[in-house]
């Protein structure tokens, strides 16, 4: 499978101290939607854009598509589509004159209206951009990078800030950029967007990647495809250890007053569990059994949460 | 076109998937500077200030302080016996259009002449004796009791010693609106220079527009090409529109060349495109710009001579008001409508401009943020 981002050793450094990533290696192949998870301020988009070519690392090795920043800037310029975190369009010009305007700066663009039609905005072809709502107009934003007809397309954040059902939308619009043959790098600090979009991610925290795979290997190195969640009253037994040592049970981490255990299967461990408090006349205040996800991943790497709010 | 050619079909037109037609080396140019004067022409508030607000400014200055006839004479004739007689020796005068005379009692004439109703208030004592009341520091009140003691006097059978005899000059060309209207041209053209350069592109780099911009194969030369392409068209706009303004409502007289006058305003959109992209070439805000703009035309509006001739400042400080671009702008532009001069005759105000917008031109690109 053929390298289509390929990056090595980056670093970047602003104003001679703040480090906002560390030494960064990633390789993302031809056709495959990869993401970089990771919380605000983890050095995403600083990564992102370094790869689009708009900033200039402090040291480290980039190639897009086998070619250089450096030495090929026009032609890949020419091969590529961006979608920028929050780039507010002008409000005065219609969507089709946005794309039009976009689409005359590539040699060989899409036609407007297949990309009008492929992103459903052709009902608001003829309104101004200052119109549309969230939903609309990141999907004009997205347009405007696909009207490039790119091989790899870079979203820096796509659906933050989207009700449920745009963000569905714009799944789905990225989807069927990867059935034609894309390639996809886009960041994110939602973890279902990671879960289900990705076919690979880096988590990337404090500028560097701390795990790397897809979402079933990521939850998988958790230790178990099940979390179970209990509380008990009085705050007693602060060991975890007790807890290890139940059947299935993979790792244990607590936050607060509550445990979470890592669990394969969770029909053997709840009864045991259950069984186990009983016998040390502790009450049980709160239990609940759900898959893994990204997020405990995260936290199990990092002790925080993906977004601390 | 002849019925027997074949009809191209629709489908030979618009291949599917393969991609659209592809683009022209000019086409990215062509898209920029169309969406940007769609923009301009969308935004109300610019339509107001680059064209209703000048008209306005003309029109209430223009009016202010036109060259109106000689105000009517306002005269209270004080009632009493000889007040019949005074009002027909004013109806039978040459001059009467200029006068307009009533009789009224003495507190009405009083409280009149307090308010600036009358400027005069004539009192007829006894025959042939004539009281004037009036203040004399008012010099229209001073004028009036002149005009009719002539009147009066002439009347009553005066004969003038001297024949005289008057020319008129009050020419289009030399009135207030007429040294106007360049100026305000002049101040037009820095206006929506600095604002529609200087401000349009901060906004457009706060708005990551730029980024954006920059992230697709675009050219950056085609992107300012547009935006100065935009200021000339502009440029034009506001030149005849002004100026069309002046000779429809003002009577003015342009008596150089339109041509020339177009090329000075060129010089001049360049000079302050150049400024403006200048001042926005770092800011990232545009409350920071918004500053900076008119710091940059502050000393322009009060020494460049939009208003009142700059001729009023000392005379050390001339030479330094004369380098200024509005200055050398206006100064153009007032030599070529006004007094028709040639554009060799003012090859130094042109090099001021040159001077502005090329150092501008040179240190913004040096300078300018496009991330």
């Amino acid at each position: 499978m053929s390298t289509v981002i390929e990056c090595r050793d980056l670093y970047k450094v602003y104003d001679g101290k703040v480090e906002a990533v560390r030494g960064l290696n990633l390789e993302i192949h031809a056709g495959e939607c990869f993401g970089l998870l990771g919380p605000n301020g983890a050095g995403k988009t600083t990564t992102i854009e370094i790869l689009e070519g708009l900033l200039e690392p402090t040291s480290g090795q980039v190639t897009i598509l086998g070619q250089s920043w450096r030495r090929h800037a026009r032609q890949l310029r020419e091969r590529i589509g961006i979608s920028l975190q929050e780039t507010r369009l002008s409000e005065k010009l219609t969507v089709r004159e946005t794309l039009e305007l976009f689409a005359s700066f590539y040699r060989e663009p899409r036609p407007t209206d297949e990309v009008l039609e492929a992103l459903e905005l052709r009902e608001k072809a003829d309104a101004l951009v200052g119109n549309l709502s969230g939903g609309q107009k990141q999907r004009l934003a997205v347009a405007t990078a696909l009207v490039a007809s790119p091989q790899v397309l870079f979203l820096d954040e796509p659906t933050t800030g989207l009700d449920p059902q745009s963000r569905r939308q714009l799944w789905d619009i990225v989807r069927g950029f990867l059935e034609g043959g894309g390639t996809v790098l886009l960041t994110t600090h939602y973890m279902d967007e990671a879960e289900r979009l990705c076919d690979r991610l880096a988590i990337i925290d404090h500028g560097q990647v701390i795990a790397q795979g897809t979402p079933a290997e990521l939850i998988a190195k958790l230790g178990g495809h099940h979390v179970v969640e209990f509380a008990l009253s009085g705050n007693a037994y602060a060991d975890d250890t007790a807890w290890r040592l139940l059947p299935g049970v993979d790792s244990v981490h607590r936050e607060d007053a509550i445990f979470s255990l890592a669990v394969r299967e969770p029909h053997k461990t709840i009864p045991a569990l259950l069984d186990a408090i009983e016998q040390r006349s502790a009450q049980l205040e709160h239990l609940t059994t759900r898959q893994g996800s990204l997020e405990d991943v995260f936290v199990r790497l990092t002790g925080r949460h993906l977004r601390e709010d | 076109m002849s019925l027997a050619e074949p009809i191209p079909s629709a489908s030979a037109k618009s291949p599917g998937g393969a991609g659209g037609s592809p683009n022209g080396p000019w086409a990215g140019f062509r898209h920029l500077l169309g969406a940007r004067m769609l923009e301009l022409a969308r935004e109300k508030e610019v339509l107001f200030w680059v064209f209703a607000f000048p008209l306005l400014l003309a029109l209430g200055l223009g009016f202010a302080f036109r060259n109106r006839p000689a105000d009517r004479t306002e005269v209270a004739i004080i009632s009493g016996p000889q007040a019949a007689h005074i009002l027909s020796l004013f109806e039978d005068s040459p001059r009467r259009q200029g006068i307009h005379a009533e009789i009224i009692d003495r507190a009405r004439a009083r409280d009149g002449l307090r308010l600036g109703k009358y400027d005069l208030a004539v009192e007829a004592l006894a025959p042939g004796e004539i009281q004037y009341q009036y203040d004399p520091a008012r010099p229209e009140s001073l004028l009036s009791k002149l005009e009719v003691n002539d009147v009066l006097q002439s009347g009553a059978g005066r004969k003038d010693v001297l024949s005289t005899d008057a020319v008129i000059s009050s020419e289009p060309g030399s009135r207030y609106i007429d040294f106007l209207i360049p100026g305000l041209l002049g101040m037009n053209l820095m206006n929506s220079g600095m604002w529609g350069v200087g401000f349009a592109l901060v906004d457009m780099r706060q708005r990551k527009l730029l980024k954006r911009f920059v992230a697709t194969p675009m050219r950056r030369g085609d992107f300012l090409l547009a935006l100065a392409s935009s200021r000339l068209i502009m440029m034009v706009l506001e030149v005849v529109l002004l100026l069309g303004f002046g000779v429809l409502i003002f009577h003015m007289r342009v008596l150089g060349s339109m041509f020339t006058v177009l090329l000075i305003g060129a010089l001049g959109a360049i000079a302050f495109g150049g400024l403006g992209l200048l001042t926005a070439s770092r800011a990232r805000k545009i409350e920071s710009v918004s500053g900076l703009i008119n710091l940059v035309m502050m000393p322009m509006w009060i020494f460049s001579g939009v208003f009142f001739s700059y001729e009023r400042f000392p005379a050390v400080v001339l030479p330094l008001i004369r380098a200024l671009p509005l200055t050398a702008l206006n100064d153009a532009l007032r030599a070529t409508i006004l007094e028709g001069s040639s554009l060799a005759s003012q090859g130094g105000r042109l090099l001021v401009l040159v001077l502005w917008g090329g150092i501008s031109f040179l240190l913004a690109l040096h300078w300018f943020r496009w991330t």
